[in-house]
């Protein structure tokens, strides 16, 4: 009996995916899905590498500080960082003092505890990067976890920045309809190729470094995909480090487990 | 189960034969996971998924426990209280990942589990209520990892509350209050997410004693074996202490190196992207796609597209998705066949493969856009998924002729010329 309605249940189902999938597979043939401009004409990130990469990838504090100051002189104009402490910084090889000096660049806006009133003082190390007041339309997003929040992280980020151009001629020969709508920027790296952040590096020597790396736009770009990765991931070294230490315990220990489970089941033939 | 030859224990220290006149809870453990459970002596490693099942259980409460002292559920601090976690809170980071990962690892365990029990008929009598409540367990599961998902508040979560949350609203007549009433509003919002935060905290420890149920049931008939005959003299058996501890022991660390990767260098593989950006309820992300375990049964609930009879599409869905795991609780009863295991089943067996393949193409449909040709593949694929269980199953419990079963336990180890031998020494 059970088995009878069993397979009446199951025959339902299969009816109306049999349905589903004729109703589908009909309109897959009448109407095909016309190409979209996206699925022509986006480009997945170009692969980057970074002194971070791999799980022995170290970060190399020189470039993050470089990455920092383009942060600093060009992104923060419209990009917050607010889940980062000026503290953090001295994992980029700032000194204590250094650390103590940018905090006091920033201007922060908290409350008075003698008065309880709102008001702006310097920054201290303990503050988080202050919000950023945006003039424009639209939210830039805030970048403490951009690497991480986004397919292709790093490599993503930087293939965003240095992927602006003019649409190409085919895309509008294909796509007459596609044409980039003002006050948008056309990039073949984005998922809907037209965002509405300009080009923000785009000139050599937008920013001066003082290494005396060469400030290309491509170097540019990478410093700061860099430096992002370290925003999103400061407990990256610590975690890698630990891991491998306890997967080497893990190891050892697993060795010892298996060769006591060996010698426990000597005596029966079969295992 | 108390075979007559299982050891008993006799405390030989004072203090635990004193112990076990008052409290006899040494008693009880060294009866159900120490040298006085017999099991039969030729489980293979599939049958290893049990104990690491618990173990995944241990490492998500004791995990969860302290992630929950530095959590806030409140809709303006629940992203940033996380990573709090993540900057700020000692070993925070290992905490989290430790948790998110064991919420996979705990599926990755769970699913292998199921299946071996597919394959070796686990469900069959007399071990029924060992299936039924196993089945409950892992319906908790997935209410639990749906819950724990949202707590973090980035989109995913927010929109995968939204289109779960949603689903209920397709029952007819009350679909809508009903959604309301679970959500306490009319979209996922503050009152959701504390009493997500309030049921995940409770749900594994539902869980636990369900667990502790399971085990019971199980205790009561003693586990199958790859053969599948029942265990007939104390040759088909061995104590679990030292046996199956040393062998669950080994594989432990064998699952612990394999989850440990995971947590120390690709924490976030299994994630999705959108879970770092804020939950925005003004923006609904490109693809909105649950965790990877849910994707089989995501993709059968995609797989309706037209409306049947009289039944709109979109609880076409919802009911084949819950059936697709409701259908588990009657398996014992469509499933005929005597025999137990499906080394024995020529017929059974290759559609256990074919399913298993099928449950693997709807994973993939599942986390893929809802875009052709995924979703005709995700029809095909659920179809057989529905074929298998309500038709194949039965069908095949009733035509098929099953291969020569061992006379025992002892015959399918030694072969039978042990068997003889041991036959003769009895």
């Amino acid at each position: 009996m059970i088995r009878i309605f069993s397979i009446l249940v199951g025959a339902f189902f299969s009816l109306a995916l049999l349905l589903a999938f004729g109703t589908g597979a009909y309109s897959f043939v009448t109407e095909p899905p016309a190409k979209t401009v996206e699925a022509t004409f986006y480009e997945h990130p170009e692969k980057l590498s970074l002194a971070s990469d791999g799980i022995f990838g170290k970060y190399d504090k020189q470039q993050l500080q470089r990455g920092f100051q383009v942060y600093k002189e060009v992104c923060a104009a419209c990009h917050s960082l607010k889940h980062v402490a000026f503290r953090d910084l001295s994992a980029l090889g700032y000194s204590e003092a250094e650390v103590k000096a940018i905090a006091a660049s920033y201007t922060i806006n908290a409350q008075d505890p003698l008065t309880g009133e709102f008001k702006d003082r310097p920054g201290m190390p303990s503050d988080k990067f202050p919000h950023v007041t945006y003039a424009g339309k639209g939210v830039p997003p805030d970048l403490s976890l951009i690497t991480k929040a986004r397919h292709g992280g790093a490599a993503y980020i930087h293939s965003l920045l240095t992927g602006y151009s003019e649409q190409p001629a085919e895309l509008i020969k294909a796509f007459p309809d596609a044409k980039t709508p003002d006050g948008l920027y056309y990039n073949r790296f984005f998922p809907n190729l037209n965002l509405s952040m300009p080009a923000p590096i785009t000139s050599e020597g937008q920013v001066t470094y003082s290494d005396g790396t060469k400030a290309t736009v491509d170097q540019m770009s990478k410093d700061v995909s860099a430096f992002l990765v370290w925003t999103a991931e400061p407990e990256l070294e610590k975690r890698r480090q630990t891991g491998l230490w306890w997967m080497g315990f893990l190891l050892f220990t697993t060795v010892l487990a298996y060769m006591a489970y060996r010698n426990v089941w000597a005596d029966k033939k079969g295992h | 189960m108390s075979f007559p030859w299982a050891n008993e224990y006799k405390p030989s220290h004072p203090l635990m034969q004193w112990m076990d006149e008052k409290l006899p809870l040494p008693r009880l453990v060294y009866n159900a996971v120490g040298g006085g459970y017999e099991v039969p002596r030729n489980l293979n490693y599939m049958y290893n998924f049990g104990f690491l099942a618990g173990l995944c259980l241990m490492i998500q409460i004791i995990t969860g426990v302290v992630l929950a002292m530095h959590y806030a559920p409140n809709t303006l601090v629940a992203f940033d209280s996380t990573e709090h976690i993540m900057r700020d809170v000692n070993w925070g980071w290992m905490l989290r990942y430790g948790h998110a990962n064991g919420a996979s690892a705990f599926f990755v365990v769970v699913y292998a589990h199921i299946f071996r029990g597919f394959y070796y008929g686990s469900y069959k009598a007399p071990r029924e209520m060992v299936w039924l409540l196993g089945v409950v367990i892992f319906l908790l599961m997935m209410a639990t990892a749906f819950m724990g998902y949202v707590l973090p508040w980035g989109q995913m979560s927010f929109w995968g509350a939204q289109v779960i949350t949603g689903l209920f609203s397709a029952i007819p007549l009350v679909g809508d209050p009903l959604r309301e009433w679970l959500l306490g509003g009319f979209a996922p919002d503050n009152a959701a997410l504390n009493r997500f935060f309030s049921l995940h905290f409770l749900l594994p420890f539902v869980i636990l004693g369900v667990v502790i149920l399971h085990i019971w049931a199980l205790h009561i008939n003693g586990s199958t074996n790859p053969t599948g005959v029942e265990v007939k003299s104390k040759s088909d058996t061995v104590p679990f202490h030292p046996y199956y501890t040393a062998k669950d022991g080994w594989t432990v660390g064998l699952f612990m190196l394999i989850y440990s990767a995971f947590v120390f260098f690709m924490p976030n593989a299994l994630g999705h992207p959108d879970n770092y950006i804020p939950a925005n309820p003004m923006q609904t992300p490109a693809h909105i796609v649950p965790e990877w375990y849910f994707w089989p049964f995501y993709a059968i609930l995609r797989a309706f597209t037209v409306d049947f009879l009289i039944v709109p599409a979109k609880l076409m869905g919802v009911l084949a998705m819950f059936s697709a795991i409701l259908v588990w609780f009657f398996l014992p009863w469509l499933d005929k066949s005597p025999v137990r295991s499906a080394k024995y089943r020529p017929l059974y067996r290759k559609f256990f493969w074919v399913l298993v393949l099928d449950v693997a193409i709807l994973a993939y449909c599942g986390g893929a856009p809802a875009e052709e040709p995924f979703v005709m593949i995700s029809q095909i694929a659920s179809l057989y998924y529905f074929l298998h269980f309500f038709v194949i199953v039965p069908i095949v419990s009733s035509i098929e002729r099953p291969d020569p079963l061992p006379f025992s336990i002892t015959e399918s180890v030694l072969g039978h010329d042990g068997q003889a031998a041991l036959g003769a020494k009895a």
